[in-house]
């Protein structure tokens, strides 16, 4: 599904290199697992997929279902299925949440041709898919992530996912500054999203999301580079030695 | 003190083209006006005031010629029930007004009051604009007191049912109007006043405003969408004990517009706000001056102006709050806002605050900006288009200005014309 090949990215404003030949590829129905110390380029591989500014492509690809993604836009690969839980969401003053995520829901479909969401079915589905969330109806209400404590954001990006239902769901750090219950929550917004067809990259430094969220993959990255890939026990492992062990070996 | 030769020129030469009516009972303020006018002479770009706006072609005895702007949009407020008096270049239309009567205020046309010797408004006109003289002079508001040709006197009395909508139509390419509104609000009465439309080629407006104890009044403008019309307002608002004003303006196009508002609070607990967004498309110049006087205890006032700019287009804030000595509790609040959405346009803001009493929250702030990159990616990345998304942040700019209209409706219609600007630019 997500085929990323030797990808080599830089900064735009200065002559620095992040990523250095990243390889990767995410099956649809499997969900992968991205580790690594802070600084390894986790979020610049998640912000090149989904097509943010400031980064330059110099080597290397990165395809879904066989499409080029670097060639689009954001709202482009939106619509083509790609999505990024951000590791910091972001207010938006002035934008209620209700509104803006049926813009988003109906932007999409309207770019895939699809009929759009009908004001009751888009108030009815929100609605249902935000309970499961805990996420209550004055939340829906306010400006987008504006007055929300971390865990909240947290949650709202998932219940995004939830509504957009994109294949390839890329969830940058989405555990941090979450305690064990919103943890739990949002790990069943995930799961329930688990699906045949869906892929996941979930990028996180600890291992302890992944004993909700249970990955196929596990791959470290460090220094712009995926520098192992292992099962499940890779996770484990890291969890009880740290990093250090695994970059010496690697080294 | 004699003036400087080309303002006493400029001055002389705009008040040739003028004749002051048959005036009734408004002689006495007229030629009071028409003395300050002669004393203080016409505004010209050396003045402090007048730093950022270039008064010249509100000031040449010639009005600009300015294209009439039609299309097939309704105007703004159509689908509300309210009184419509309507003004064609500046002159009264009976044919296009509806019936001015209705219950909880009386309404006059100017002209009524000119041919009588006793009327209340004689005690109001061109009486807030002497006293908005000062500190700062703003002699087209005189000039306006003294050649006025239409207008209309608004007594309310009790809560009339509905908005008094006063309609500017433009219909001649060179016209040049001048009309004088005077507003009174009795004690506890509440009314809504709607202006709509760009008037005239050239518009110098004056409306005085005084609102007596507990009363209420709204006040929501759009100035019409004309491209090449030139635009000089003045409002000048008196509140009493635990009154209430609220003012919107939206303006949406227009070469040249002031903006002037000058608020006194006279009674304690009085609450005045007033707001503006503006969105301005290339030759485009929008100033709001505004001057607050709190000269009783425990008043608020807001001042919320918002203005997105784009095509080399300009906004100027000149924004003041004075607390009077013994003004204490007063909560003064400002905040004028520019969002440019390209490299040539610009904003110009010069906020001022003087206060001398010592237990009062004032605040002010002004920025200028871009869109916001992070914002702009984030809903983008959520499949919004770049347009779509940057017309979204743009409205939610302009929402803290639109917010300050209270009836919910209103707003509708504000932000519905906010949307067909957006949407009408690519
Ligand atoms: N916009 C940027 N400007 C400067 N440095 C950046 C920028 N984005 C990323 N970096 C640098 O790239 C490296 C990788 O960062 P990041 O992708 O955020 O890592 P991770 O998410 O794994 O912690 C870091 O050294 C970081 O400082
Ligand atoms: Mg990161």
């Amino acid at each position: 599904m997500l085929e990323i090949k030797n990808l080599h990215v830089q900064l735009e404003e200065e002559d620095k290199q992040i990523l250095k030949g990243v390889d990767l590829t995410v099956e649809a129905g499997k969900v992968h697992a991205i580790m690594g110390p802070n600084g390894s380029g986790k979020s610049t591989l998640s912000y090149v997929l989904s097509g943010r500014d400031g980064y330059e492509v110099t080597e290397g690809s990165a395809t879904l279902d066989g499409e080029d993604l670097l060639e689009m836009e954001p709202e482009e690969r939106a619509a083509a299925g790609v999505f990024l839980a951000f590791q910091y969401p972001v207010e938006i003053p002035g934008v209620g949440n209700m509104t803006f995520l049926r813009t988003a829901v109906n932007a999409q479909r309207k770019a895939r041709g699809e009929e759009e969401l009908s004001a009751a079915d888009f108030l009815k589905e929100v609605r249902a898919k935000a309970k499961t969330l805990k996420i209550d109806a004055d939340m829906l209400k306010r400006p987008v992530n504006v007055g929300f404590s971390g865990g909240e954001k947290k949650r709202n990006e998932i219940l995004q996912m939830a509504m957009l239902e994109p294949k390839m769901c890329i969830m940058d750090e989405t555990d941090s500054g979450l305690d064990v219950d919103a943890m739990k929550l949002v790990a069943e917004g995930v799961n329930a999203l688990r699906d045949e067809g869906r892929g996941f990259l979930v990028i996180t430094h600890y291992q302890r999301l992944l004993d909700h969220i249970k990955p196929d993959v596990v791959h470290i990255m460090a220094n712009g580079r995926i520098v192992k890939t292992g099962g499940p026990d890779l996770a484990l492992e890291v969890e009880n030695n740290g990093y250090a062990d695994i970059l010496a070996e690697v080294n | 003190m004699a003036l400087p030769e080309a303002k006493q020129t400029a001055t002389e030469a705009r008040l040739s083209a003028l004749t002051m009516p048959d005036a009734g009972c408004t002689r006495a303020a007229r030629e009071d006006a028409l003395a300050r006018v002669l004393e203080t002479g016409l505004p010209n770009r050396r003045d402090e005031y007048w730093k950022y706006t270039q008064p010249d072609t509100l000031v040449s005895p010639e009005a600009m010629p300015a294209a009439v702007f039609s299309d097939d949009e309704p105007l703004v407020f159509s689908e509300f029930d309210r009184l419509n008096i309507v003004f064609v270049d500046g002159v009264f239309s009976a044919e296009e007004s509806d019936d001015l009567s209705m219950e909880g205020v009386s309404i006059d046309r100017l002209e009524d009051i000119c041919c009588k010797d006793i009327h209340w408004a004689k005690d109001l006109y061109g009486v807030l604009e002497a006293r908005g003289q000062v500190p700062v002079q703003r002699p087209l508001a005189a000039l306006n007191t003294a050649f006025a040709s239409d207008g209309v006197a608004i007594h309310v009395t009790g809560k009339p049912s509905k908005p008094i909508n006063l309609i500017y139509r433009h219909a001649s390419p060179t016209s040049d109007a001048i009309l004088h509104h005077v507003v009174r609000v009795e004690s506890g009465a509440e009314a809504t006043i709607l202006e709509t439309g760009p008037a005239a080629s050239r518009f110098n407006k004056c409306m005085e405003i005084d609102i007596a104890d507990k009363g209420t009044l709204h006040h929501v403008r759009a100035q019409g969408r004309d491209h090449e019309r030139r635009a000089a307002t003045h409002m000048f608002t008196r509140l009493g004990t635990e009154s209430v004003y609220k003012s919107f303006t939206l303006t949406v196009n227009g070469v040249l517009t002031r903006n002037e508002q000058v608020v006194e609070l006279t009674g304690d607990d009085a609450v005045a706000h007033v707001a503006g967004a503006c969105v301005g498309d290339g030759e485009f110049h929008h100033d709001d001056t505004v001057f607050i006087t709190h000269d009783a205890v425990n008043c608020e006032s807001r001042q919320v102006f918002k203005k997105v700019l784009r095509n080399g287009a300009t906004g100027v804030f000149q924004g003041k709050i004075l607390v009077k000595e013994g003004a204490q509790k007063t909560d003064g609040y400002q905040i004028s806002q520019s969002l440019l959405l390209d490299d040539d346009s610009q904003f110009l803001a010069k906020p001022e605050l003087e206060i001398y009493a010592d237990d009062v929250a004032c605040s002010h702030g002004s920025t200028s900006g871009a869109i916001d990159e992070t914002a702009l990616f984030y809903l983008r990345s959520r499949g919004v288009p770049t347009k779509d998304a940057t017309n979204m942040l743009t409205l939610a700019f302009l929402a803290e200005a639109v917010d300050e209209i209270e009836d919910s409706a209103l707003a509708e219609a504000i932000v519905s014309r906010l949307e067909g600007w957006l949407a009408r630019r690519n």
